[in-house]
Protein backbone atom coordinates (compact mmCIF):
# COMPACT_ATOMS: atom_id res chain seq x y z
CA UNK A 1 0.00 0.00 0.00
CA UNK A 2 2.75 2.09 0.96
CA UNK A 3 4.73 1.19 -1.52
CA UNK A 4 2.08 1.44 -4.11
CA UNK A 5 1.10 5.11 -3.14
CA UNK A 6 5.45 6.09 -3.19
CA UNK A 7 5.64 4.59 -6.32
CA UNK A 8 2.70 6.22 -7.78
CA UNK A 9 3.81 9.59 -6.41
CA UNK A 10 7.37 9.39 -6.99
CA UNK A 11 6.31 8.76 -10.92
CA UNK A 12 3.79 11.17 -10.62
CA UNK A 13 5.95 13.75 -9.51
CA UNK A 14 8.82 12.53 -11.47
CA UNK A 15 6.42 12.83 -14.54
CA UNK A 16 5.25 16.49 -13.72
CA UNK A 17 8.79 17.67 -12.81
CA UNK A 18 10.23 16.02 -16.34
CA UNK A 19 6.96 17.57 -17.98
CA UNK A 20 8.13 21.21 -16.61
CA UNK A 21 11.52 20.84 -17.10
CA UNK A 22 10.93 19.71 -21.03
CA UNK A 23 8.90 23.29 -21.41
CA UNK A 24 11.07 25.08 -19.27
CA UNK A 25 14.07 24.75 -20.80
CA UNK A 26 13.23 23.85 -24.07
CA UNK A 27 10.98 27.28 -24.64
CA UNK A 28 13.81 29.44 -22.74
CA UNK A 29 16.57 28.07 -24.77
CA UNK A 30 13.91 28.42 -28.16
CA UNK A 31 13.19 32.06 -27.10
CA UNK A 32 16.29 33.14 -26.97
CA UNK A 33 17.72 31.48 -30.07
CA UNK A 34 14.73 32.79 -32.33
CA UNK A 35 14.94 35.65 -30.64
CA UNK A 36 18.85 36.48 -31.41
CA UNK A 37 17.78 34.90 -34.50
CA UNK A 38 15.23 37.14 -35.09
CA UNK A 39 17.35 40.22 -33.64
CA UNK A 40 20.30 39.86 -36.61
CA UNK A 41 17.99 39.57 -39.06
CA UNK A 42 16.41 42.52 -38.00
CA UNK A 43 20.05 44.43 -37.40
CA UNK A 44 20.42 43.65 -41.20
CA UNK A 45 17.59 45.42 -42.17
CA UNK A 46 17.90 48.40 -39.61
CA UNK A 47 21.14 49.35 -40.90
CA UNK A 48 20.73 48.97 -44.80
CA UNK A 49 17.44 51.34 -43.81
CA UNK A 50 19.90 54.15 -41.84
CA UNK A 51 22.22 54.22 -44.33
CA UNK A 52 19.80 54.71 -46.63
CA UNK A 53 17.75 57.49 -44.44
CA UNK A 54 21.46 58.52 -43.73
CA UNK A 55 22.49 59.00 -47.45
CA UNK A 56 19.23 60.48 -48.55
CA UNK A 57 18.91 62.91 -45.51
CA UNK A 58 22.48 64.68 -46.49
CA UNK A 59 21.89 65.05 -49.79
CA UNK A 60 18.22 66.48 -49.98
CA UNK A 61 19.63 69.97 -49.23
CA UNK A 62 22.22 69.94 -51.99
CA UNK A 63 19.73 68.50 -54.23
CA UNK A 64 17.52 71.62 -53.73
CA UNK A 65 20.45 73.84 -54.74
CA UNK A 66 21.32 72.22 -57.36
CA UNK A 67 21.06 73.88 -60.68
CA UNK A 68 21.96 71.51 -63.01
CA UNK A 69 19.96 68.15 -63.95
CA UNK A 70 21.67 65.63 -61.32
CA UNK A 71 20.88 62.20 -63.24
CA UNK A 72 22.36 63.31 -66.49
CA UNK A 73 24.53 66.34 -66.29
CA UNK A 74 28.09 65.77 -66.89
CA UNK A 75 29.08 68.96 -64.63
CA UNK A 76 30.47 68.40 -61.38
CA UNK A 77 30.88 72.18 -59.49
CA UNK A 78 29.13 71.82 -56.61
CA UNK A 79 31.19 74.03 -54.72
CA UNK A 80 30.66 76.93 -57.06
CA UNK A 81 27.50 79.51 -56.55
CA UNK A 82 25.01 78.69 -58.07
CA UNK A 83 26.07 74.54 -57.55
CA UNK A 84 25.75 72.70 -60.67
CA UNK A 85 26.60 68.83 -60.74
CA UNK A 86 25.76 65.66 -62.24
CA UNK A 87 26.83 62.29 -61.88
CA UNK A 88 26.38 61.46 -66.05
CA UNK A 89 30.25 61.37 -65.97
CA UNK A 90 30.80 59.38 -62.92
CA UNK A 91 28.41 56.48 -63.42
CA UNK A 92 30.08 56.56 -67.11
CA UNK A 93 33.28 56.24 -65.66
CA UNK A 94 31.60 53.31 -62.87
CA UNK A 95 29.93 50.96 -65.26
CA UNK A 96 32.49 51.39 -67.96
CA UNK A 97 35.54 50.44 -65.86
CA UNK A 98 34.17 48.25 -63.61
CA UNK A 99 32.74 46.22 -66.71
CA UNK A 100 35.66 46.35 -68.93
CA UNK A 101 37.49 44.78 -65.24
CA UNK A 102 35.06 42.05 -65.62
CA UNK A 103 35.35 41.05 -68.69
CA UNK A 104 39.08 41.28 -68.60
CA UNK A 105 39.60 39.12 -65.16
CA UNK A 106 36.12 36.62 -65.50
CA UNK A 107 38.09 34.58 -68.37
CA UNK A 108 41.25 34.95 -66.70
CA UNK A 109 39.54 34.06 -63.52
CA UNK A 110 37.61 31.10 -64.53
CA UNK A 111 40.81 29.59 -66.18
CA UNK A 112 42.64 29.57 -63.00
CA UNK A 113 39.76 27.90 -61.19
CA UNK A 114 39.49 25.27 -63.55
CA UNK A 115 43.36 24.75 -63.86
CA UNK A 116 43.51 24.15 -60.08
CA UNK A 117 40.78 22.10 -59.84
CA UNK A 118 40.83 19.95 -62.79
CA UNK A 119 44.26 20.40 -64.38
CA UNK A 120 47.32 21.17 -61.61
CA UNK A 121 48.99 18.22 -59.96
CA UNK A 122 47.51 18.29 -56.17
CA UNK A 123 51.39 19.75 -54.67
CA UNK A 124 50.61 22.73 -57.53
CA UNK A 125 47.22 23.30 -56.74
CA UNK A 126 47.10 23.54 -53.19
CA UNK A 127 49.94 26.66 -52.98
CA UNK A 128 48.62 28.22 -55.74
CA UNK A 129 45.12 28.71 -55.03
CA UNK A 130 46.57 29.95 -51.81
CA UNK A 131 48.09 32.69 -53.48
CA UNK A 132 45.33 33.82 -55.32
CA UNK A 133 43.76 33.95 -52.63
CA UNK A 134 46.34 36.28 -51.20
CA UNK A 135 46.06 38.56 -53.92
CA UNK A 136 42.82 39.63 -52.39
CA UNK A 137 44.75 40.03 -49.06
CA UNK A 138 46.69 43.02 -51.01
CA UNK A 139 45.69 46.46 -49.54
CA UNK A 140 43.88 48.30 -52.04
CA UNK A 141 46.24 51.07 -51.94
CA UNK A 142 49.30 49.17 -52.44
CA UNK A 143 47.54 48.12 -56.02
CA UNK A 144 46.77 51.62 -56.46
CA UNK A 145 50.50 52.67 -55.94
CA UNK A 146 51.65 49.71 -58.11
CA UNK A 147 49.32 51.27 -61.11
CA UNK A 148 50.38 54.52 -60.84
CA UNK A 149 54.04 54.06 -60.63
CA UNK A 150 54.19 50.42 -62.56
CA UNK A 151 51.47 49.89 -64.90
CA UNK A 152 51.10 53.08 -66.06
CA UNK A 153 54.16 53.50 -67.71
CA UNK A 154 53.94 50.73 -69.13
CA UNK A 155 50.14 50.81 -70.34
CA UNK A 156 51.32 53.99 -73.05
CA UNK A 157 52.55 51.44 -75.39
CA UNK A 158 49.81 48.64 -75.15
CA UNK A 159 47.09 51.46 -75.47
CA UNK A 160 48.92 52.89 -78.50
CA UNK A 161 48.87 49.71 -79.86
CA UNK A 162 45.43 48.81 -79.74
CA UNK A 163 44.78 52.70 -80.49
CA UNK A 164 46.17 51.74 -83.92
CA UNK A 165 44.60 48.23 -83.73
CA UNK A 166 41.67 48.37 -82.89
CA UNK A 167 40.88 52.05 -83.59
CA UNK A 168 38.02 51.76 -85.53
CA UNK A 169 36.25 50.88 -82.48
CA UNK A 170 34.60 53.58 -81.19
CA UNK A 171 35.77 52.51 -77.38
CA UNK A 172 39.34 52.56 -78.35
CA UNK A 173 39.26 54.97 -80.90
CA UNK A 174 40.73 58.71 -79.83
CA UNK A 175 43.73 60.72 -81.04
CA UNK A 176 45.91 60.83 -77.57
CA UNK A 177 46.02 57.16 -76.34
CA UNK A 178 47.71 57.64 -72.79
CA UNK A 179 48.03 55.94 -69.31
CA UNK A 180 46.35 57.39 -66.82
CA UNK A 181 43.02 56.00 -68.44
CA UNK A 182 40.02 54.20 -67.74
CA UNK A 183 40.97 51.36 -69.52
CA UNK A 184 44.42 51.39 -67.19
CA UNK A 185 42.05 51.63 -64.50
CA UNK A 186 40.20 48.47 -65.88
CA UNK A 187 43.40 46.79 -65.74
CA UNK A 188 44.21 47.19 -62.09
CA UNK A 189 40.56 46.76 -61.23
CA UNK A 190 40.74 43.35 -63.09
CA UNK A 191 43.43 42.15 -60.64
CA UNK A 192 41.87 43.02 -57.83
CA UNK A 193 38.83 41.52 -58.62
CA UNK A 194 40.57 38.06 -59.71
CA UNK A 195 40.85 36.19 -56.10
CA UNK A 196 36.87 36.53 -55.40
CA UNK A 197 36.05 35.48 -58.63
CA UNK A 198 38.56 32.27 -59.21
CA UNK A 199 37.88 31.17 -55.35
CA UNK A 200 34.17 31.40 -55.75
CA UNK A 201 34.37 29.83 -58.80
CA UNK A 202 36.95 27.28 -57.69
CA UNK A 203 34.44 26.26 -54.75
CA UNK A 204 31.78 25.49 -56.97
CA UNK A 205 33.72 23.32 -59.06
CA UNK A 206 34.49 21.79 -56.76
CA UNK A 207 31.01 20.74 -55.74
CA UNK A 208 30.75 18.79 -58.79
CA UNK A 209 29.26 15.76 -58.35
CA UNK A 210 31.50 12.99 -59.35
CA UNK A 211 28.40 11.43 -60.84
CA UNK A 212 28.82 14.12 -63.42
CA UNK A 213 32.02 13.93 -63.87
CA UNK A 214 32.34 10.09 -64.35
CA UNK A 215 29.07 10.29 -66.50
CA UNK A 216 31.31 12.38 -69.35
CA UNK A 217 34.56 10.47 -68.81
CA UNK A 218 32.84 7.21 -69.30
CA UNK A 219 31.30 8.75 -72.56
CA UNK A 220 35.02 8.83 -73.99
CA UNK A 221 35.21 12.65 -73.27
CA UNK A 222 38.21 14.51 -73.06
CA UNK A 223 39.20 16.44 -69.51
CA UNK A 224 38.25 19.78 -71.95
CA UNK A 225 35.40 17.91 -73.08
CA UNK A 226 34.37 16.93 -69.71
CA UNK A 227 34.62 20.40 -68.31
CA UNK A 228 32.44 20.89 -71.12
CA UNK A 229 29.68 18.73 -70.60
CA UNK A 230 29.63 18.29 -66.73
CA UNK A 231 31.64 20.91 -64.76
CA UNK A 232 30.66 23.74 -66.81
CA UNK A 233 26.79 23.23 -67.33
CA UNK A 234 26.25 22.56 -63.31
CA UNK A 235 28.31 25.50 -62.53
CA UNK A 236 26.84 28.31 -64.61
CA UNK A 237 25.22 30.21 -61.29
CA UNK A 238 27.99 29.66 -59.44
CA UNK A 239 30.34 31.78 -62.47
CA UNK A 240 27.24 34.05 -62.92
CA UNK A 241 27.37 34.81 -58.99
CA UNK A 242 30.72 35.12 -58.93
CA UNK A 243 31.42 37.35 -61.82
CA UNK A 244 28.40 39.48 -60.04
CA UNK A 245 30.36 39.90 -56.68
CA UNK A 246 33.35 41.22 -58.65
CA UNK A 247 31.22 43.71 -60.54
CA UNK A 248 30.16 45.23 -56.92
CA UNK A 249 33.53 45.04 -55.96
CA UNK A 250 34.82 46.79 -58.80
CA UNK A 251 32.34 49.81 -58.69
CA UNK A 252 33.29 50.34 -55.23
CA UNK A 253 37.09 49.87 -55.22
CA UNK A 254 38.31 53.75 -54.20
CA UNK A 255 41.54 54.62 -53.70
CA UNK A 256 43.26 52.07 -56.42
CA UNK A 257 40.87 53.97 -59.43
CA UNK A 258 41.31 58.12 -57.53
CA UNK A 259 45.53 57.17 -57.72
CA UNK A 260 45.32 56.13 -61.59
CA UNK A 261 43.15 57.85 -63.35
CA UNK A 262 43.80 61.96 -64.08
CA UNK A 263 40.10 63.77 -63.84
CA UNK A 264 39.38 65.51 -67.00
CA UNK A 265 36.05 66.80 -66.97
CA UNK A 266 33.38 65.69 -69.14
CA UNK A 267 32.44 62.16 -70.38
CA UNK A 268 35.07 60.78 -73.18
CA UNK A 269 34.27 57.65 -75.41
CA UNK A 270 37.40 56.89 -76.03
CA UNK A 271 38.41 54.70 -72.85
CA UNK A 272 42.16 54.86 -73.87
CA UNK A 273 42.63 58.31 -73.49
CA UNK A 274 43.78 59.94 -69.78
CA UNK A 275 40.10 60.87 -67.68
CA UNK A 276 37.81 59.89 -66.66
CA UNK A 277 36.45 59.16 -62.99
CA UNK A 278 33.97 56.96 -60.77
CA UNK A 279 31.72 57.68 -58.37
CA UNK A 280 34.12 56.31 -55.60
CA UNK A 281 37.09 58.13 -56.88
CA UNK A 282 35.17 61.35 -57.10
CA UNK A 283 34.48 61.36 -53.65
CA UNK A 284 37.96 60.13 -52.44
CA UNK A 285 39.25 63.19 -54.55
CA UNK A 286 37.06 65.89 -53.79
CA UNK A 287 35.57 64.88 -49.93
CA UNK A 288 38.31 67.00 -47.98
CA UNK A 289 37.99 70.53 -49.41
CA UNK A 290 34.02 70.03 -50.17
CA UNK A 291 32.21 73.01 -49.21
CA UNK A 292 28.86 71.59 -47.14
CA UNK A 293 26.91 71.31 -50.62
CA UNK A 294 29.97 70.21 -52.12
CA UNK A 295 29.40 67.39 -49.32
CA UNK A 296 25.92 67.19 -49.86
CA UNK A 297 26.79 66.58 -53.28
CA UNK A 298 28.88 63.63 -53.15
CA UNK A 299 26.94 62.18 -50.64
CA UNK A 300 24.21 61.98 -53.56
CA UNK A 301 26.20 60.77 -55.61
CA UNK A 302 27.47 57.54 -53.10
CA UNK A 303 23.41 56.79 -52.81
CA UNK A 304 23.70 56.30 -56.92
CA UNK A 305 26.18 53.98 -56.48
CA UNK A 306 24.81 52.48 -53.43
CA UNK A 307 21.32 51.78 -56.05
CA UNK A 308 23.04 50.85 -58.96
CA UNK A 309 25.33 48.01 -56.48
CA UNK A 310 21.50 46.76 -55.49
CA UNK A 311 20.61 46.67 -58.34
CA UNK A 312 23.37 44.63 -59.97
CA UNK A 313 23.17 42.24 -56.96
CA UNK A 314 19.52 41.81 -57.74
CA UNK A 315 19.46 40.93 -61.25
CA UNK A 316 22.65 38.59 -60.21
CA UNK A 317 20.18 37.17 -57.88
CA UNK A 318 17.21 36.79 -60.57
CA UNK A 319 19.77 35.34 -63.17
CA UNK A 320 21.23 32.66 -60.42
CA UNK A 321 17.39 31.76 -59.59
CA UNK A 322 16.08 31.64 -63.45
CA UNK A 323 19.26 29.22 -63.77
CA UNK A 324 18.50 27.08 -61.11
CA UNK A 325 14.59 26.83 -62.23
CA UNK A 326 16.16 25.45 -65.57
CA UNK A 327 18.31 22.97 -64.43
CA UNK B 1 30.17 -5.42 -82.93
CA UNK B 2 31.01 -6.96 -79.93
CA UNK B 3 34.59 -8.25 -78.95
CA UNK B 4 36.03 -10.41 -76.72
CA UNK B 5 38.06 -8.80 -73.16
CA UNK B 6 41.06 -11.38 -72.21
CA UNK B 7 42.58 -10.18 -68.73
CA UNK B 8 45.96 -11.27 -67.73
CA UNK B 9 47.33 -11.02 -64.42
CA UNK B 10 45.83 -7.76 -63.56
CA UNK B 11 46.35 -5.77 -60.08
CA UNK B 12 44.77 -2.87 -59.49
CA UNK B 13 45.94 -0.21 -56.63
CA UNK B 14 44.93 2.64 -54.99
CA UNK B 15 47.55 4.79 -54.02
CA UNK B 16 49.54 2.03 -51.53
CA UNK B 17 46.10 -0.31 -51.20
CA UNK B 18 46.62 -3.40 -53.70
CA UNK B 19 42.80 -3.35 -54.33
CA UNK B 20 42.33 -6.43 -56.69
CA UNK B 21 45.09 -9.13 -57.04
CA UNK B 22 46.14 -11.42 -60.44
CA UNK B 23 43.24 -11.42 -61.49
CA UNK B 24 42.80 -13.31 -65.23
CA UNK B 25 39.61 -14.21 -66.64
CA UNK B 26 38.03 -14.16 -70.64
CA UNK B 27 34.77 -12.63 -71.28
CA UNK B 28 33.29 -13.90 -73.84
CA UNK B 29 31.26 -11.72 -76.82
CA UNK B 30 27.52 -11.16 -77.28
CA UNK B 31 27.35 -13.28 -73.76
CA UNK B 32 26.27 -11.56 -69.89
CA UNK B 33 29.20 -11.93 -67.94
CA UNK B 34 27.72 -11.04 -63.71
CA UNK B 35 30.28 -10.33 -61.06
CA UNK B 36 29.44 -11.26 -57.57
CA UNK B 37 30.73 -11.28 -54.39
CA UNK B 38 30.59 -9.62 -50.59
CA UNK B 39 31.06 -5.90 -50.61
CA UNK B 40 34.80 -4.39 -50.98
CA UNK B 41 35.66 -7.95 -52.72
CA UNK B 42 37.12 -5.81 -55.81
CA UNK B 43 34.36 -6.60 -58.59
CA UNK B 44 33.44 -2.96 -59.11
CA UNK B 45 36.94 -1.98 -59.08
CA UNK B 46 37.81 -4.66 -61.85
CA UNK B 47 35.19 -3.45 -63.45
CA UNK B 48 36.29 0.00 -63.99
CA UNK B 49 39.96 -1.41 -64.82
CA UNK B 50 38.03 -2.75 -67.93
CA UNK B 51 37.59 0.56 -69.90
CA UNK B 52 40.12 2.69 -67.49
CA UNK B 53 37.94 4.23 -65.53
CA UNK B 54 39.82 3.16 -62.37
CA UNK B 55 42.86 5.41 -63.29
CA UNK B 56 40.12 8.21 -62.64
CA UNK B 57 40.77 8.48 -59.49
CA UNK B 58 44.06 10.00 -57.84
CA UNK B 59 47.00 7.64 -57.26
CA UNK B 60 44.74 5.00 -58.77
CA UNK B 61 47.11 2.67 -61.22
CA UNK B 62 46.51 -0.90 -62.80
CA UNK B 63 49.11 -3.28 -63.76
CA UNK B 64 48.09 -6.20 -65.93
CA UNK B 65 46.50 -6.53 -69.58
CA UNK B 66 43.49 -5.98 -70.89
CA UNK B 67 43.14 -7.30 -74.30
CA UNK B 68 39.96 -6.64 -76.31
CA UNK B 69 39.95 -8.79 -79.56
CA UNK B 70 44.31 -8.79 -79.72
CA UNK B 71 44.62 -5.04 -78.92
CA UNK B 72 46.28 -4.17 -75.28
CA UNK B 73 43.98 -1.84 -72.97
CA UNK B 74 47.30 -0.80 -71.29
CA UNK B 75 49.06 -0.70 -74.30
CA UNK B 76 51.87 2.29 -73.94
CA UNK B 77 49.86 4.01 -76.76
CA UNK B 78 46.84 3.63 -76.18
CA UNK B 79 44.52 6.86 -75.06
CA UNK B 80 42.29 6.07 -72.31
CA UNK B 81 39.59 8.48 -74.41
CA UNK B 82 39.84 5.91 -76.80
CA UNK B 83 39.49 3.01 -74.82
CA UNK B 84 35.87 4.40 -73.12
CA UNK B 85 34.65 5.26 -76.72
CA UNK B 86 34.69 1.39 -77.53
CA UNK B 87 34.23 0.37 -73.79
CA UNK B 88 30.81 2.19 -72.81
CA UNK B 89 29.73 2.05 -68.89
CA UNK B 90 25.98 2.20 -67.15
CA UNK B 91 26.80 3.45 -63.54
CA UNK B 92 25.11 2.51 -59.76
CA UNK B 93 22.94 5.62 -60.04
CA UNK B 94 21.25 6.40 -62.72
CA UNK B 95 23.51 10.01 -63.60
CA UNK B 96 21.85 11.68 -66.78
CA UNK B 97 23.53 15.29 -67.47
CA UNK B 98 20.83 17.24 -65.48
CA UNK B 99 21.24 20.86 -67.24
CA UNK B 100 20.74 18.85 -70.44
CA UNK B 101 17.77 17.79 -72.46
CA UNK B 102 16.35 13.80 -73.26
CA UNK B 103 17.45 14.14 -76.55
CA UNK B 104 21.31 16.35 -75.98
CA UNK B 105 21.51 13.48 -73.07
CA UNK B 106 21.83 10.29 -75.59
CA UNK B 107 23.78 12.33 -78.86
CA UNK B 108 26.29 13.97 -75.78
CA UNK B 109 28.72 10.97 -76.67
CA UNK B 110 27.65 11.36 -80.72
CA UNK B 111 28.66 14.69 -80.35
CA UNK B 112 32.47 13.71 -78.74
CA UNK B 113 32.27 11.70 -81.71
CA UNK B 114 32.45 14.36 -83.99
CA UNK B 115 28.51 13.26 -85.45
CA UNK B 116 26.98 16.81 -86.22
CA UNK B 117 24.72 15.92 -88.53
CA UNK B 118 21.23 17.14 -87.63
CA UNK B 119 19.53 13.82 -89.61
CA UNK B 120 22.00 11.56 -88.37
CA UNK B 121 21.76 12.64 -85.33
CA UNK B 122 18.10 12.32 -84.80
CA UNK B 123 18.03 8.84 -86.62
CA UNK B 124 21.02 7.29 -83.77
CA UNK B 125 18.84 9.52 -80.83
CA UNK B 126 15.91 7.48 -81.75
CA UNK B 127 17.32 4.34 -82.22
CA UNK B 128 19.07 4.43 -79.04
CA UNK B 129 16.04 5.08 -77.07
CA UNK B 130 14.26 2.58 -78.87
CA UNK B 131 16.99 0.07 -77.78
CA UNK B 132 16.81 1.27 -74.16
CA UNK B 133 12.99 0.69 -74.67
CA UNK B 134 12.80 4.50 -73.51
CA UNK B 135 11.36 5.69 -77.06
CA UNK B 136 7.61 4.98 -76.46
CA UNK B 137 7.69 6.88 -72.97
CA UNK B 138 10.23 9.74 -73.90
CA UNK B 139 9.50 10.53 -77.87
CA UNK B 140 6.74 13.22 -77.10
CA UNK B 141 9.15 15.32 -74.91
CA UNK B 142 12.65 15.03 -75.74
CA UNK B 143 13.40 18.36 -75.30
CA UNK B 144 12.37 18.23 -71.53
CA UNK B 145 15.66 17.95 -69.09
CA UNK B 146 16.66 14.01 -68.23
CA UNK B 147 16.41 15.16 -64.35
CA UNK B 148 12.54 15.19 -65.04
CA UNK B 149 12.11 11.17 -65.29
CA UNK B 150 11.94 8.35 -63.20
CA UNK B 151 14.66 6.73 -62.15
CA UNK B 152 14.43 3.78 -63.76
CA UNK B 153 13.52 6.08 -67.28
CA UNK B 154 16.58 7.74 -65.84
CA UNK B 155 18.87 4.34 -66.14
CA UNK B 156 17.64 3.53 -69.27
CA UNK B 157 18.32 7.16 -70.93
CA UNK B 158 22.23 6.14 -69.55
CA UNK B 159 21.81 2.89 -71.16
CA UNK B 160 20.38 4.91 -73.99
CA UNK B 161 23.41 7.08 -74.01
CA UNK B 162 25.86 4.41 -73.52
CA UNK B 163 24.89 2.29 -76.66
CA UNK B 164 24.31 5.72 -78.43
CA UNK B 165 27.96 5.41 -79.40
CA UNK B 166 27.89 1.42 -80.86
CA UNK B 167 30.41 0.60 -77.85
CA UNK B 168 32.08 -2.41 -78.56
CA UNK B 169 31.39 -3.58 -74.69
CA UNK B 170 28.91 -2.22 -72.15
CA UNK B 171 30.05 -2.33 -68.61
CA UNK B 172 27.48 -2.05 -65.89
CA UNK B 173 27.83 -1.11 -62.44
CA UNK B 174 24.99 -2.52 -59.99
CA UNK B 175 22.75 -0.83 -62.58
CA UNK B 176 19.69 -1.63 -60.48
CA UNK B 177 20.38 -0.87 -57.04
CA UNK B 178 18.66 2.22 -57.11
CA UNK B 179 15.68 1.16 -58.73
CA UNK B 180 12.63 -0.22 -57.43
CA UNK B 181 11.07 -4.02 -58.41
CA UNK B 182 9.04 -2.70 -61.66
CA UNK B 183 12.13 -0.70 -63.18
CA UNK B 184 15.15 -3.55 -62.08
CA UNK B 185 12.69 -5.64 -64.66
CA UNK B 186 12.79 -3.73 -67.32
CA UNK B 187 16.42 -3.12 -67.03
CA UNK B 188 16.72 -6.84 -67.19
CA UNK B 189 14.79 -7.52 -69.84
CA UNK B 190 16.49 -4.97 -71.79
CA UNK B 191 20.19 -6.55 -70.91
CA UNK B 192 19.03 -9.85 -72.15
CA UNK B 193 17.84 -7.59 -75.65
CA UNK B 194 21.28 -6.05 -75.93
CA UNK B 195 23.30 -9.03 -75.20
CA UNK B 196 22.83 -10.24 -78.83
CA UNK B 197 24.86 -7.57 -79.86
CA UNK B 198 27.17 -6.52 -77.37
CA UNK B 199 29.56 -7.94 -74.98
CA UNK B 200 27.72 -6.90 -71.28
CA UNK B 201 29.53 -7.06 -67.47
CA UNK B 202 27.77 -6.83 -64.79
CA UNK B 203 28.62 -6.19 -61.39
CA UNK B 204 25.70 -6.85 -59.23
CA UNK B 205 25.35 -7.40 -55.20
CA UNK B 206 21.67 -9.58 -55.97
CA UNK B 207 22.31 -13.19 -56.57
CA UNK B 208 19.39 -13.78 -58.52
CA UNK B 209 19.67 -11.16 -60.79
CA UNK B 210 23.05 -12.52 -61.43
CA UNK B 211 21.30 -16.11 -61.80
CA UNK B 212 18.56 -14.71 -64.11
CA UNK B 213 20.24 -12.34 -66.34
CA UNK B 214 23.89 -13.76 -67.31
CA UNK B 215 25.33 -16.41 -68.94
CA UNK B 216 28.98 -16.90 -67.23
CA UNK B 217 29.37 -15.88 -63.43
CA UNK B 218 32.44 -14.69 -61.76
CA UNK B 219 32.52 -14.50 -58.28
CA UNK B 220 35.65 -12.78 -56.13
CA UNK B 221 36.47 -12.79 -52.42
CA UNK B 222 38.64 -11.15 -49.96
CA UNK B 223 40.82 -13.36 -47.43
CA UNK B 224 40.31 -10.59 -45.00
CA UNK B 225 39.71 -6.81 -44.21
CA UNK B 226 42.49 -4.75 -45.91
CA UNK B 227 43.39 -7.93 -48.21
CA UNK B 228 43.24 -7.97 -51.44
CA UNK B 229 40.02 -8.70 -53.85
CA UNK B 230 41.01 -12.29 -55.67
CA UNK B 231 39.01 -13.74 -58.51
CA UNK B 232 37.63 -17.17 -56.62
CA UNK B 233 36.23 -19.14 -59.61
CA UNK B 234 34.34 -18.03 -63.43
CA UNK B 235 32.14 -20.70 -65.06
CA UNK B 236 28.28 -21.11 -66.69
CA UNK B 237 25.78 -19.69 -64.18
CA UNK B 238 23.84 -22.70 -63.70
CA UNK B 239 27.33 -24.12 -62.82
CA UNK B 240 28.17 -21.70 -59.95
CA UNK B 241 25.01 -21.81 -58.60
CA UNK B 242 24.33 -25.39 -58.87
CA UNK B 243 27.45 -26.89 -58.01
CA UNK B 244 30.46 -24.76 -57.78
CA UNK B 245 33.43 -26.06 -57.24
CA UNK B 246 34.92 -23.76 -54.71
CA UNK B 247 33.15 -24.50 -51.33
CA UNK B 248 33.44 -20.27 -50.38
CA UNK B 249 31.71 -19.84 -53.69
CA UNK B 250 28.76 -22.24 -52.52
CA UNK B 251 28.93 -20.70 -48.90
CA UNK B 252 28.32 -17.24 -50.32
CA UNK B 253 25.78 -18.56 -53.30
CA UNK B 254 23.91 -20.18 -50.27
CA UNK B 255 24.20 -17.04 -47.62
CA UNK B 256 26.64 -18.49 -45.33
CA UNK B 257 28.21 -15.24 -45.53
CA UNK B 258 28.77 -11.73 -47.84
Amino acid sequence: MTTDTGVSTTAAAAGGRVRDAAIGTGRAGDKIFASAARGSGILVLALMAAIAVFLIWKAIPALQKNEAAFLTSEEWNPNAQPPRFGIAQLAFGTVVSSLLALAMATPVAIGIALFISYYAPRSVAGPLGYLVDLLAAVPSIVYGLWGLLVLAPRMEGVSGFLNSALGWIPLFGGDSPGKNSIFTASVVLAIMILPIISSISREVFLQVPRAHVEAALALGATRWEMIKLAVLPYGRSGMIGAAMLGLGRAMGETIAVAMVLTFVPGINWHILEDGGTTFAANIANSFAEATETGRGALIASGLVLFVITLIVNMAARAVVARRKEDA
Amino acid sequence: MAKRIEVSGLHAYYGGVHAIEDISMTIEPRSVTAFIGPSGCGKSTFLRTLNRMHEVIPGARVEGKVLLDDEDLYGPDVDPVAVRRVVGMVFQRPNPFPTMSIYDNVAAGLKLNGVRRKSRLDDIVEESLKGANLWNEVKDRLNKPGAGLSGGQQQRLCIARAIAVQPQVLLMDEPCSALDPISTLAIEDLIAELKSRYTIVIVTHNMQQAARVSDRTAFFNIAGVGKPGRLIEIGETSKIFTKPEQKATEEYITGRFG
